[in-house]
Parts: structure tokens; C-alpha cells; sequence
């Protein structure tokens, strides 16, 4: 499983500072996620859009991406304009679809998709062990991190464990269906990948210590800080004042 | 059942993420080092389990198992999710930083609850345990529907009918949770029973 696939690239977001992604990111997501106008949301898209080009990144991968975030917006679509009172778009048997609740939900898809892509593009371009670094230079509790670490490093190990578990149930003929015997199947399966994990977990730890661990990780790369990336940093603040206002 | 970027207000998120963030400091501080590795390593295990599709009925579903987590982890299960919900964030924007705090919460404080109710009774007999998993399994999913639609409600009145839907939605998803579940402890049980006395 490659997990951060959006991480490969030369572009601009692929060498900037990931201390100045976070500093960056974090506020404008929250200024956008908060506005209350809709063009504030397209700008904001515009921008994301723009952003995912500079970036880059490849459009078919996105696209499956998109399709995943946008079915709550969807389940939004159908719900809030007819608990909106307002002018009458169209009616539906007794119930009314609003104009302002079409507003409404028009504005959520917009802050939504955009802070979408602005974290493909801002902090999806910088690898996770990256992300992590940069998180504890802003100072995230260290266990924290320790967690995090170790957390990602085995999510693509287990997962080939399960497709071996999975596929040795396959070649014994198991055939999902929605019936006892399929989720006791599900079930032993997971329970077997709990166990492995348990049991993998004992042996890392004990590697771990055999080489002398203290939970610090010595780190070849440092972060460098550019021009560019402050520049950008100025410019986003920006963006984000005007988007405030 | 993540809550996506841009539908709450600055109460419901700023709420999610002081309670978080206690949770989540709370579970730092009860995780010893020697077991930091154990702990992320069931982390990504939960996550995997999370990845898979299951049946039901004419569709699939995703597992949540956050009842499950949160009676092996205790408090950690706090640290657990945030884990696995900042990387989805960062990685895919499903949920998103706004909302990490308020959907860590939605999920991780369901998951303590079935911690208090049910930790000390999945040690007892096979029928015992098998009734008590079934609980803590369909007791994650309903408090985290609940949680959900709470929050979507604190927000404005006018997300009554989503919350509403989004519960009922979930309802199916509770039995197989719960199925699935008992029978997870059921096998751990019989073969590696220190895993539910290891925390």
C-alpha cells in the first residue's frame, strides 16, 4: 500500500519548508472552514485549484479522492435545503428546496473541496516522516510523535498481512455474503491480525531496545528555511486577512 | 463517520478540541514507554481493520470498531484515534484539521465508555463475554452516531434532519459492529487472552 503517493515531485510545495507548511496551513484552513460568505469559499476553491497545479499531482488519484470527501457534502445536498425555510426552488411531493438552503449547502461544498485541495497540495506534496519532524520542532508532545511514528511505519506491513490472511481465506473458497458465517470469517481474520500485530510488536520492541533505544531517533536531513518559503508564508497571511474580511 | 471541513461552527470545533486535547493528554500520560510501540503498532492494525469493506446486504460497510479500541486502550484510545484521524487528514482530507478535535471526540469518548462498562466483564465466561462484546461493539457505533448528530445539532437547528438521517443510517451498522465484535474477543480469547488483560 503506498500511502503518500501525492509526496513524489519536484514542484515548488515539494521543497518547501514543512515547519512552514503547518504555520501556513493551520490558520488558513480554519479562517476558510469558518467564513460565512460564498465567495470567500470561491476564491478560496480558486485558489486550491490553482495550487493543485502548481503542486503538480497526479489528476487520477485526485479525482478517486474527491468522489470519497464529497459523499457527506452529497448526503448534505439532499437534507439541508428542505429543512431551510426560504423561497421555493422547487417542490418535492409536500416538502420545498429552498434557495437560501441551496446557498447554504453551495458554500459548505466550496470551503469543503477547497480545503481539500489546498491538503493535497500544501501538506500532501511533503512526505509523512516529514510531516512528523516538522510537528515536533512546533512542539507536539514527543510521545506523541513517537506514536505517530511507529503508527505509520507498520499500517503498510499489516496491511500485506491481511491481504495474505485474506487471500488464504479466498483460496479456501470464502465468499463475502451478508450472513453469520462471512462476519465470523471477517472476524478471525481480524482477531488473527490483531494477534500478529501484538506478537510484532513484542519483537520491534525488543529489537528496539537490543540496539539501544531511548525513544529518540537521530535525524540525518535537517529543515532549511528559503526565502521563498517565507515569501509564501507573507502571501498566505494575506490571503487569509482577506478572506477574514 | 468523519465530519467534513466547513459544516461546523467555532464552538463545536473549539469544544472538540479542548476535550481532545485532555483526552488525548490524559492518555499520554497512563502510556508508558515500553509500550508506546505495542500501542502504535495495534494503531495501525485498527486502521488496516478500518480499510476493509464488510457486506450488508445489497452494499458494504466500513468497519469503526472504536467500541473494540477503546476496551483494549482505555484512555489511549484518546491518542489512538487522534493518530489515525491527523493522518487521514493530512494524508487523504477525509475529516481535516478543523475538524480533528470534534471527530476524535465523537469517536474516542464512545469507545472510553465501553472501557468503564465492559473492560472487567470480557474476562468472565464464554456467553458473558460473547453478550458484553456484542455491547461494547453496538455501544461504540450508537454513542458515536449520537455524538455526531449532537454535534451537527449544536451547530444549527436546521441540521436536525441530517443528524436524524445520519442515526438511522447507522443503525444497521451497529448490529454487524456488534457481531463482529463478540466474536473478535470471542477469538482472542481462546487464543491470546493476555491481549485483553494487557492493558
Amino acid at each position: 500500500m503506498h500511502l503518500d503517493e501525492f509526496s513524489e515531485g519536484h514542484s515548488f510545495f515539494h521543497k518547501m519548508d514543512p515547519r512552514v507548511k503547518f504555520i501556513v496551513f493551520i490558520p488558513l484552513v480554519f479562517v476558510i472552514a469558518l467564513s460565512k460568505n460564498i465567495t470567500a469559499g470561491a476564491i478560496s476553491l480558486l485558489l486550491a485549484v490553482i495550487f493543485i497545479f502548481i503542486a503538480k499531482t497526479s489528476l487520477k488519484a485526485l479525482l478517486k479522492r474527491l468522489v470519497v470527501v464529497n459523499f457527506f457534502i452529497l448526503f448534505l445536498w439532499f437534507t439541508l435545503p428542505f429543512s431551510i425555510q426560504g423561497k421555493a426552488l422547487f417542490y418535492l411531493g409536500k416538502y420545498i428546496f429552498s434557495f437560501e438552503g441551496a446557498i447554504y449547502v453551495l458554500s459548505i461544498s466550496l470551503k469543503a473541496n477547497a480545503i481539500f485541495l489546498f491538503t493535497i497540495s500544501i501538506l500532501g506534496t511533503t512526505e509523512v516522516f516529514s510531516l512528523a519532524h516538522a510537528l515536533l520542532h512546533l512542539k507536539f508532545p514527543k510521545k506523541l510523535i513517537e506514536l505517530f511514528f511507529f503508527f505509520y511505519r507498520y499500517i503498510s506491513v499489516l496491511h500485506k498481512e491481511y491481504q495474505r490472511l485474506f487471500q488464504a481465506a479466498k483460496v479456501r473458497a470464502f465468499n463475502p455474503r451478508t450472513n453469520l458465517r462471512t462476519y465470523r470469517t471477517y472476524a478471525y481474520l481480524l482477531g488473527m491480525l490483531f494477534l500478529r500485530s501484538y506478537e510484532r510488536s513484542q519483537r520491534v520492541y525488543q529489537a528496539l531496545i537490543l540496539r539501544g533505544f531511548k525513544g529518540e531517533f537521530p535525524l540525518i536531513s535537517h529543515f532549511q528555511l528559503r526565502k521563498q518559503d517565507l515569501v509564501f508564508a507573507v502571501f498566505m497571511y494575506g490571503i487569509g486577512i482577506f478572506i477574514l474580511i | 463517520m468523519h465530519i467534513s471541513e466547513g459544516v461546523l461552527n467555532l464552538g463545536v470545533l473549539g469544544t472538540g478540541y479542548i476535550l481532545t486535547s485532555i483526552g488525548v493528554g490524559i492518555g499520554l500520560k497512563s502510556l508508558k514507554e515500553e509500550k508506546i510501540v505495542k500501542t502504535a503498532i495495534f494503531c495501525s492494525a485498527f486502521f488496516v481493520a478500518s480499510l476493509i469493506r464488510v457486506p450488508l446486504g445489497p452494499s458494504s460497510v466500513h468497519l469503526v470498531l472504536n467500541g473494540l479500541v477503546g476496551v483494549l486502550l482505555g484512555w489511549q484510545v484518546f491518542c489512538a484515534l487522534f493518530i489515525a484521524l491527523l493522518l487521514q487528514a493530512i494524508l487523504f482530507g477525509f475529516g481535516g484539521l478543523t475538524t480533528l478535535g470534534i471527530n476524535t471526540l465523537n469517536m474516542a469518548l464512545p469507545g472510553l465508555v465501553c472501557y468503564w462498562f465492559f473492560h472487567r466483564g470480557l474476562r468472565g465466561g464464554k456467553v458473558v463475554s460473547l453478550i458484553l462484546g456484542f455491547l461494547a461493539g453496538f455501544l461504540g457505533v450508537f454513542l458515536a452516531s449520537i455524538c455526531v448528530a449532537a454535534s451537527l445539532f449544536c451547530t444549527g437547528e436546521q441540521f436536525l434532519n441530517t443528524a436524524k438521517l445520519i442515526f438511522i443510517a447507522h443503525i444497521p451498522v451497529m448490529f454487524l459492529e456488534g457481531i463482529i465484535t463478540a466474536l473478535i474477543v470471542q477469538f482472542i480469547k481462546k487464543v491470546k487472552p493476555e491481549i485483553l488483560t494487557a492493558t
